[in-house]
């Protein structure tokens, strides 16, 4: 037997599906997570069930791919039912769904979702007065907290076993138009307003949506989540890296330090750690704390907040979230591209996003700049960075020149996470890289370690010399640079080896530290974020991008260059 | 009261108005009408964002962001001033 979910977008659907699936769907409160539906197999008194969760539509005209996907699906699989997930808070919209489904004939049942927010909200819903207009059984839900859910399959199988009763053709045949003003009709005369309880929502949105006190905010509370999710990283990734350091010699050991067996399973072990180090001290954290902003509901209030700025760099307010998750790791920042509905807007945000210095650059910029030159240096380097994002932002939107429809964005409620939605959805993503990513790391990592043991060295130092030279950098920066697209913190590690010394001052100037650090912030993103570029916007962009983001740095070092030796540095 | 037809950027925050019509190829209004928005509906300008950003627009109990290139051609009646 085989049930299909389907209501709009941000209605609760895919919690209702977490529920009783588990880890399969990404659930958010941002319009259109779900692009591509899933399936899983539910157990219901002794049967087994295969649920499927569709994508959020609003209507099934087809307009675009979630409905064409939509409608092709319930016309043309075996469908026994399908349950109507709808929004008690916004039943006019909702209904419009419903009553075009009705044409459907096939056995419907309506979840009336979000009744726990409608009494909130002081409104009355007559779900009795519904389902005797609309001929099938209405049943009330709270999805995020799992009231109703048995309910509600119980019914549908009920439902799915006996024959689908005549529609009341009134309901059936309407135009766009007209079923709009029928859904308002049928949602005023169920619905009944009571005393709205004085909303707490609106209080809140006068301060985090307010000009000057929204900002304020805005940097608070991302001051506290960066401090949340670095403080949490650093304090993995220390012992983390002793274990591998460990390992890793270990390894080295066991085959003879200088044998190409043990350069090569260091070499894996290192992109096996790589990819640990990556996602467990940054990935982790960093997406759960994304999942719960965005549950609660806060990224629609940055997104409303951030558009005017926004578009000064050709993209819209609900471009931010790529450029927040950046200064974490760029991989989920890439992959939060997926929100913009425009190819355009994605490949301007994926483009900047990966020219946001992630925690491993910062590795670079605190370990060679702010610890040789001074903080304020490093502070440079970061608002230099900021100009040159906004510059790219500015010479893309010119080049791509592209009607965007601009901003149009549901302001969801606030709602408490809950933790088994906002685990669900870290562990969907995080497991995208480790899928994608991971091996791509370990690959690298072991044909690096081959080339260093057949003395590619100086080969790689020679073929990169042509960068090196015209930044005015010691040959043998070119190593560390190649590595460092592995991961942009060997760029660092890898350079003590390669200079051969302890302290970098005895071998670089300090207009060759800027000059380095300024291109290891701009160029190629790591292999990890090359791969989540991949799989957002496919090869050829990615090469594109990369081959961008290698003029970018070139551009930048070389104004560093020159403007050190206009200084005197 | 009616002050004619105004285009939504230009409405001050807590007014309710009257849509009249959307300026624009059908695809844009299609995008419209899958928000819920329909020539005639009644809605309240929420709040308008800080540079130049979005009209925070509330029809029926629920909140739309529309992007300043969108409210600009989104026409309105005012009916009213009232601050709910």
């Amino acid at each position: 037997m085989r049930f299909a979910l389907i209501g709009q977008p941000n209605c609760g659907k895919s919690t209702l599906f977490n529920q009783v699936a588990g880890y399969k769907a990404e659930t958010g409160n941002f319009s259109g997570t779900t692009v591509t539906f899933t399936e899983s197999k539910v157990r219901l008194n002794g049967k087994v069930i295969q649920l499927v969760d569709l994508p959020g539509t609003f209507t099934l005209r087809g307009t675009n791919k979630a409905e064409t996907e939509v409608m092709r699906f319930i016309n043309s699989h075996e469908v026994d039912a399908i349950i109507n997930v709808v929004d008690a808070t916004h039943l006019t919209q909702s209904l419009e769904l419903t009553l075009e489904l009705l044409v459907v004939k096939r056995p419907l049942v309506i979840a009336m979702n979000m009744m726990d927010e409608a009494s909130r909200l002081g409104l009355n819903i007559d779900g009795q007065a519904l389902m005797s207009k609309l001929g099938v059984p209405v049943l009330p839900l709270v999805a995020s907290r799992g009231h109703g859910v048995k309910a509600l399959f119980l019914k549908t199988m009920e439902s799915a076993q006996s024959a689908v009763s005549g529609r009341d053709p009134s309901l059936v045949n309407q135009d766009a138009l007209q079923r709009h003003m029928l859904a308002g009709e049928l949602a005023e005369t169920i619905v009944s307003q009571g005393v709205r309880r004085v909303s707490w929502r609106d209080q809140l949105d006068n301060i985090l949506l307010h000009p000057v006190l929204g900002f304020l905010s805005l940097v608070v509370i991302l001051f506290i989540f960066f401090q949340i999710v670095y403080g949490l990283g650093k304090l993995i990734e220390a012992p983390l890296l002793a274990v591998f350091n460990a390992l890793s010699r270990q390894t080295a050991n066991l085959f003879g330090a200088s044998s190409f067996w043990g350069e090569l399973t260091v070499g894996i072990v290192q992109g096996v750690s790589g990819g640990i180090a990556i996602v467990l001290p940054y990935l982790i954290p960093f997406l759960f704390g994304l999942g719960v902003l965005e549950d609660i509901g806060y990224l629609p209030r940055i997104a409303f907040l951030m558009d005017g700025l926004m578009h000064r760099i050709g993209l819209h307010g609900k471009a931010i979230v790529p450029f927040i998750l950046g200064y974490g790791c760029n991989v989920p920042a890439v992959m939060s591209t997926r929100i913009l509905e425009e190819r355009k807007d994605r490949i301007i945000a994926s483009t900047l996003a990966v020219l946001v210095p992630c925690a491993a650059r910062l590795s670079v910029v605190f370990g060679l700049v702010a610890f040789y030159l001074g903080p304020l240096w490093a502070l440079g380097i970061y608002l230099f960075n900021m100009f040159v994002i906004a510059l790219t932002g500015r010479v893309l939107t010119r080049l791509l020149p592209e009607d965007t429809p601009g901003l149009i964005l549901e302001m969801p409620t606030y709602r408490i996470p809950t933790l088994k939605n906002v685990v669900n959805k870290t562990w969907f993503r995080v497991r995208e890289f480790i899928v994608e990513a991971w091996p791509l790391l370990i690959i690298g990592s072991a044909v690096l370690a081959g080339l260093t043991y057949f003395k590619f060295s100086p080969a790689i130092d020679w073929m990169v010399r042509p960068v090196t030279w015209s930044l005015g950098l010691p040959t043998e920066t070119g190593v560390p640079l190649i590595f460092g697209v592995l991961r942009k913190e060997l760029s660092l590690l890898m350079l003590r080896q390669a200079l051969g010394v302890n302290d970098f001052s005895s071998a670089l100037a300090p207009s060759q530290m800027l000059t380095f650090t300024v291109f290891v912030v701009f160029y190629i993103p790591c292999l990890a974020t090359l791969s989540a570029l991949r799989r957002e916007l496919g090869w050829r962009s990615m090469l594109a991008v990369s081959a961008l983001t290698v003029v970018i740095a070139m551009a930048a070092g070389l104004f560093v260059r020159g403007l050190g030796y206009i200084v005197g540095l | 009261m009616n002050k004619g037809i105004v285009r939504l950027i230009d409405i001050d925050k807590g007014t309710l108005v009257k849509i009249s019509s959307f300026e624009g190829g059908p695809r844009y209004v299609t995008r419209l009408n899958q928000f819920g928005l329909y020539p005639g509906d009644l809605a309240r300008v929420v709040r308008h964002a800080p540079f130049g950003g979005p009209v925070l627009l509330e029809v029926r109990g629920m909140e739309i962001a529309l992007g300043k290139s969108i409210a600009a051609r989104i026409l309105v009646e005012v009916t009213a001033c009232a601050s709910r």
